[in-house]
This record gives C-alpha cells, sequence and structure tokens, in this order.
C-alpha cells in the first residue's frame, strides 16, 4: 500500500510541484496556440479546469467498473461528453466568450492533460483525491496560461488584458504573437522554473548539512565537556 | 469470453449514456444557439447601417441580402450577409452598400476562426473603419505595406495578409452577386 497524502497535499502538488505545463510538460498544444493574450489564456485554462475536474470525478467513480482494454476508449468518450456539453451551453449561454475562444473548446477533448490526469491519478484513487488533484492540475495550468499570456501580450501588443502598459514608443515584437514566441517564451520560464528549483534544493541540502554539522559540534563539545568534568 | 463481453457491454453503456445526454443538452442548447445567432445577424444588418430602422429579407438563392429601411420607410441600402474561406476557416461577414451598390458604408465580421493575434485582427476597428466609404468600382483592392492611394483601396494587416485579401474577395464576391441580382431587376 503506498502512502497517503493529505487531501490539501494532492491540490497544492499541482501549482507548482507537478505543474501540468512547466513540469509534467502536458497540454503544449493549447499553451503555445492561446496564449497571444492574457484573457484568452485564462478562458482556456478555466474551460480545461471544468472540463478537468468533471471528467477526473466520474472516471475515478466509475474506475472499477471499465475493464483494463478499453480504459482510454471509455476515457475519451467521457471527456468528449464534457467538452462538448461545455461547448454547447456556452454557445448557448455565452456567445460572446464561446466567439473568444473559438476553435481551441472543442480541442480540449485532446488535451493530454486531462487525459494524463485520468490515466495517471483518477483511475486509481478516490473520488475526493481526484478531484482535489484536477483542481490543482487545472489552477496549476491556469497560472502558467496566464503569465505566458501576460508576457507575450505586453512584448506583442504592448497590453495586458487588454489595457496598455508600454507607451506607444515601444514597437510591439510581432514574433511574441507569432508561434515562434510562444516556444521562446515557454523555454525561457520552463529554464526559469527549473533553476528555481534547483537553488531551492540546493538551499534545502546546505541547510541540512548545517544542522548536522552543528549537532556533530556541540556533541562533541558536550562529550569534551564531559572529559573535562571527569578529569 | 467473459472480459470480451464485459468490454462491449460497458463501451457501449458508456456510448449510449453520453449519446443520450449530449440528445439532451443539444435539444436544450440548439433553439438558444439558432435565437443568438439570428439576434446577431440582426444586430450585423443595423451595424452596418447606422441609419436603418427596419429590415426586409429579400428571398434569392445567391446570397444572402436585406434592403434596410429609414424610420420613413425609405430604402437607404443593401445588408449583404456573405461567407467565404480565410486563413484557416469560414469568416462570416456583414456589409453594407448603398442603394447603388457603389460605395460601402461599413463591414462587419460576424463569425472568424484566423489565426488568434494575427488574423483575428481583422474584427479590429482599424481594420473595418477602412471599409466606411470604400468605393466599389470597379473593385476593391488591396495594398500591402504602404497607405492605400486610391479611393478603393485598403491597407492589408502585416502578418494576415491572407486574412485581409480573404475579406476582401468575399466583400467584391457579394458586390458582384448584388449587382448582377440589381440587373435582372430582383432588388
Amino acid at each position: 500500500m503506498k502512502k497517503q497524502v493529505s487531501v490539501w497535499k494532492e491540490f497544492t502538488k499541482g501549482l507548482w510541484e507537478i505543474n501540468p505545463t512547466f513540469k509534467q510538460i502536458l497540454g503544449m498544444c493549447p499553451t503555445l496556440a492561446v496564449t497571444v493574450s492574457a484573457i484568452n489564456g485564462i478562458a482556456m485554462a478555466l474551460a480545461t479546469t471544468f472540463v478537468l475536474v468533471f471528467s477526473s470525478f466520474l472516471i475515478s467513480c466509475v474506475r472499477k467498473l471499465i475493464p483494463n482494454q478499453v480504459r482510454i476508449a471509455s476515457y475519451i468518450v467521457i471527456i468528449a461528453t464534457f467538452v462538448t456539453i461545455a461547448d454547447l451551453v456556452m454557445k448557448a449561454k455565452f456567445p460572446e466568450l464561446s466567439k473568444a475562444l473559438g476553435p481551441f473548446v472543442p480541442l480540449i477533448v485532446v488535451n493530454c492533460i486531462i487525459l494524463g490526469r485520468a490515466e495517471a491519478f483518477a483511475s486509481k484513487n478516490s473520488p475526493i483525491r481526484s478531484v482535489m488533484d484536477a483542481l490543482g492540475n487545472g489552477i496549476g495550468f491556469l497560472i502558467a496560461l496566464t503569465i505566458m499570456g501576460s508576457i507575450r501580450e505586453l512584448l506583442g501588443s504592448r497590453t495586458i488584458f487588454g489595457y496598455q502598459i508600454l507607451p506607444n514608443s515601444f514597437e510591439p515584437l510581432l514574433v511574441m504573437i507569432l508561434p515562434a514566441g510562444a516556444f521562446i517564451t515557454l523555454g525561457l520560464l520552463m529554464g526559469i522554473a527549473n533553476a528555481y528549483i534547483e537553488r531551492k534544493k540546493k538551499i534545502e541540502h546546505e541547510i541540512l548539512i548545517n544542522k548536522f554539522r552543528e549537532r556533530d559540534s556541540t556533541q562533541i563539545n558536550l562529550s569534551h565537556n564531559a572529559e573535562l568534568a571527569e578529569e | 469470453m467473459k472480459k470480451t463481453i464485459q468490454i462491449v457491454a460497458v463501451l457501449t453503456i458508456i456510448g449510449i449514456i453520453s449519446g443520450a445526454l449530449l440528445t439532451k443538452v443539444n435539444h436544450w442548447a440548439s433553439p438558444l444557439i439558432a435565437a443568438n445567432k439570428k439576434a446577431e445577424t440582426e444586430k450585423g444588418i443595423f451595424l452596418v447601417q447606422p441609419d436603418g430602422k427596419s429590415y426586409e429579407k429579400i428571398h434569392t438563392s445567391d446570397i444572402e441580402i436585406y434592403k434596410v429601411f429609414d424610420s420613413n420607410k425609405n430604402l437607404i441600402g443593401y445588408s449583404l450577409a456573405l461567407e467565404g474561406n480565410g486563413f484557416q476557416g469560414k469568416i462570416r461577414l456583414m456589409a453594407g452598400v448603398s442603394t447603388d451598390l457603389n460605395k460601402i458604408t461599413s463591414i462587419e465580421i460576424l463569425e472568424q476562426v484566423e489565426t488568434p493575434g494575427l488574423g483575428s485582427k481583422i474584427t479590429e476597428e482599424n481594420f473595418k473603419n477602412q471599409f466606411k466609404g470604400l468605393q466599389t468600382l470597379p473593385q476593391i483592392n488591396w495594398v500591402k505595406g504602404k497607405k492605400p492611394e486610391n479611393p478603393n483601396e485598403i491597407q492589408t494587416i502585416t502578418g494576415a495578409t491572407i486574412s485581409s485579401k480573404s475579406v476582401v474577395a468575399i466583400v467584391n464576391y457579394g458586390i458582384q452577386k448584388a449587382r448582377s441580382l440589381k440587373e435582372r431587376g430582383a432588388l
């Protein structure tokens, strides 16, 4: 039996530790394609989170009924159902939002974060844990897409969320809203994220080593004092 | 053998449930979606003919075209709902033209799936405003990388030449169709 971590931990790990974009490198297609503006990134991530949470919940509920051989096919049908529902509801009730996202909503079906979490987590864990895991990953995805969208929008069209930030004298870098800009931004962000993690690890190691050293030296002092006392 | 039956049964059940659910949702959503589309078309008709107060659909097999009247029921122009291929998919737009079909009042993009950030700029005011008062004789032309010089020219969007050209082509096609309708006396 594998060690059970707390339900809260299932949620928080998706935010950073296994962030779908920076750590698992999943869902690259929407990450690269829709992040031309911050608002697009947020809308896409929210739609993905909706599908992720509901399909994770359902898949986790029926995980024991689905034979191993057809699990992927079953997951895809379940995910596609939720995506189509989301698409239809958005078209019927929020036509403006649906228009802004355009063809990217139906494409959530093939977003590998959803299938990845279904296969790696929801198919092995209880519904509550699966929902927390899905929420964590969804919000991790949201953070990543918002950062990427903001950077690309800022450099590519001088705005963030449609508000102008950079002055008109700044010539917009067209490359940032082209696919190449997405790859550049993603690469740099991933590099920064990894460098940060490495540094954090190193600092933790040093703290640990220092702790041991201190303990050792106090022990030596103690034994030294004890010797002195004996004499 | 038991396993095979289970596999078939599970997939079938999932398929049936999913199908039933989607039928239900679609049944609820499709009239709403149709209503949204109609409201949008109506909005588009008056957006491209700002002085219009009422409209009337002309029944032709060629294109979707509406007569637009002002508050005194005088004909002030036509609104053409047009559709054509863009860079990545269909572009649906509404073009308003004067009664003699020689001048565009304005255009409005209703639907498009162009590249976000590039081709999607055809929906922005900067691009659409170029069509206001544009001459359509002999046809609309586009220029690239410089300011338009003639009254029937527009400038394409940097990085989205194909999308810009598509819009021009769609409007040209619509006006050409409308002209042939007028010659036949159908307008």
